[in-house]
């Protein structure tokens, strides 16, 4: 089967000269949940933008599901389905219609895609408000219309930017859930974020942009596992009286019930456990310090992303102005 | 091409007009009803206070002669803005991006935004020539050229929208062209007066204006009186239209204004 995506040597320099990508080369497997990061104005939204037909390519070739995008731009764009990052839907449509009109995009008779509409809706709570203009959903409902929308042709591919930008844990999760799900079926989908926690748990395969340049492209098993070294916060239920002696696992005292421990790759936590014990020390639970995934994203990029990309709650969509008609 | 293109670009044609009848039938308050009132103020000032002094104009009252060329004038300017509006708004908000990445051929697109423009321009023309009905008995002459002439035109003057809405980058922008190129050459052809009345040389730069030939083939169609021959005029209104919607066509499928 062919992949999903295949992007060969695709270069963009734009007008004002900016090589926005750099020839980059990318495959994605059909059933996928791929990821696909990189620090701000790396080249992701481009990358997207050209697989969509938004934004025309230098250089290079797109293929989807085999169908190239010079030869063929209409299957491809049957194939795909867009979460893009912005809001960009009329603001003064209802949203059913504005999900109906999409399908009618697609060539889908208006009662098909009444019913196409109405699952989809359903399917992400926003049925009951159809009637209600777009401007008056909140941020998550907006996101989540965005989703119906992308779905409503039903394409085998579905690319999301930065789909959780400004959406509350609770709702997050529930639409990882949604995401897993619809992935299950047999739907490829391609994920931006700066959420790497939501990479790292949704995505079998990642890929890194910098700079115009793919970095790494492997599976999450395999990009994880080249951490050198993971620091476990430990929660004591008794104060610490001593540290242990003579481990090679160095281990330091934050406060009197919490120590830090640096396991180094090739090294076991049951090593540590072990230390511990013969120390008398009694652990009531364990975390990782750090977002492991952010941890090799940072030295990968080699910059210091902007710490509210990194953080859960962070708002990466802007509110589009009203429309004067 | 093959039938299940044909069918999907007809569900397509069919989903923009709809949604551009919905979007200015939502704020007819601000898309229908001030053209119908500014032009019943035409119709009593010009037409009744005014006209009843200025006496006949090739051989009709005064408010008889008017009224196509203020219907015509309706027509226009409501198919201009109209699509010019749409298609800005649809860029400033972005969501011209749901039928960029669609496989909706841009011809498809043109003529959608065109026929939703000519749908406003044909309902704002109708609903002036009900108003009219109070000042003057409705006159036709041929209603076979009337509602050609009326057609083209609105489709001629939807296109000039879309290529403003392809070049325009702010609010200022749409407003430009309707202000100072479309409203001079509207009232500048034919609408208030016959042209000729004017001198020779003034003629001749009138006939540049290639809305004289379309108000004055309308008003042929109503009231049997022209200056030009009509085919005159119909060869015009379609030979403008070829050139925009060839021009609407490669803006579009260069992606000016709506692609990167």
């Amino acid at each position: 089967m062919s992949p999903a995506l295949e992007i060969r040597g695709l270069r963009k320099t734009y007008k004002n000269g900016f090589e926005a990508l750099k020839g980059i080369d990318l495959e994605v497997a059909p059933g996928s949940f791929f990821a696909l990061l990189g620090p701000n104005g790396a080249g992701k939204s481009t990358t997207i933008g050209i697989i969509t037909s938004l934004i025309n390519k230098t250089a290079g070739e797109v293929r989807v599901f085999g169908h190239d995008l010079d030869r063929d731009q209409q299957a491809v764009k049957r194939s795909i389905g867009l979460v893009p990052q912005e809001f960009n839907f009329n603001n003064f449509e209802p949203i059913g219609e504005i999900v109906v009109n999409q399908a009618g995009y697609y060539g889908i008779p208006r009662h098909e895609a009444w019913r196409r509409t109405e699952h989809y809706l359903r399917e992400l709570g926003l049925w009951e408000k159809r009637k209600d203009m777009a401007r008056t959903l909140s941020g998550g409902m907006k996101r989540r219309l965005m989703i119906a929308r992308a779905l409503v042709h039903e394409p085998k591919l579905l690319i999301l930017d930065e789909p959780t930008a400004g959406v509350d844990i609770e709702l997050r999760r529930s639409m990882w859930d949604f995401l897993r799900r619809i992935n299950t079926d047999g739907r490829s989908i391609i994920l931006t974020t700066h959420y790497l926690e939501e990479a790292e748990s949704l995505c079998r395969n990642i890929a890194i942009i910098d700079d115009g340049q793919i970095v790494e492209n492997t599976t999450m098993k395999q990009l994880l596992a080249k951490l050198e070294t993971e620091t476990m916060v430990l929660d004591l239920s008794e104060p610490v009286l001593q540290l242990p002696r003579d481990t090679d696992i160095p281990i330091r005292q934050i406060d009197e019930l919490t120590l830090e421990a640096d396991i180094q790759r090739g090294q076991h936590l049951n090593d540590l456990f072990r230390t511990l014990d013969q120390a008398g020390l009694k652990v009531q639970s364990m975390r990782n310090k750090a977002n492991r995934l952010e941890e090799l994203f940072l030295r990968m990029t080699r910059s210091e992303p902007e710490p509210s990309h990194l953080t859960p709650g962070a708002e990466g969509a802007t509110e589009q102005p009203e429309n004067p008609q | 091409m093959s039938a299940r293109h044909l069918h999907d670009y007809w569900v397509a044609f069919r989903t923009i007009v709809t949604k551009e009848v919905l979007r200015f039938a939502r704020i007819w308050v601000q898309t229908i009803l001030p053209p119908v009132i500014t032009t019943a103020l035409y119709f009593i000032i010009f037409g009744g206070l005014i006209g009843e002094r200025i006496g006949d104009m090739d051989g009709f009252r005064y408010m008889d002669f008017i009224v196509p060329g203020l219907i015509m004038l309706a027509v226009i300017t409501n198919s201009y803005s109209n699509v010019v509006s749409s298609f800005f708004g649809s860029k400033f908000q972005r969501h011209i991006e749901e039928m960029l990445v669609s496989p909706i051929p841009n011809s498809v697109i043109i003529l959608g935004f065109v026929f939703g423009g000519v749908a406003r321009g044909l309902s704002v023309g109708v609903a002036v020539l009900l108003v009219s009905l109070f000042f003057s008995p409705l006159s036709i002459h041929n209603i076979g050229v009337m509602l050609v002439v009326v057609l083209l035109t609105s489709i001629l003057f939807a296109l000039g929208g879309l290529i403003n809405g392809v070049f325009a980058r702010t609010f200022d922008d749409i407003a430009i062209v309707p202000t100072f190129v479309l409203t001079p050459l509207t009232y500048l052809g034919g609408v208030f007066y016959s042209v000729s009345l004017l001198p020779e040389f003034w003629q001749g730069v009138s006939m540049l204006n290639p809305i004289l030939y379309m108000v004055d083939g309308f008003r042929y169609g109503s009231l049997g009186s022209s200056d030009f021959p009509i085919m005159v005029s119909f060869a015009v209104i379609v030979a403008f239209i070829a050139v925009l919607y060839t021009a609407a066509l490669i803006l579009l499928n260069k992606g000016i204004g709506v692609r990167s």
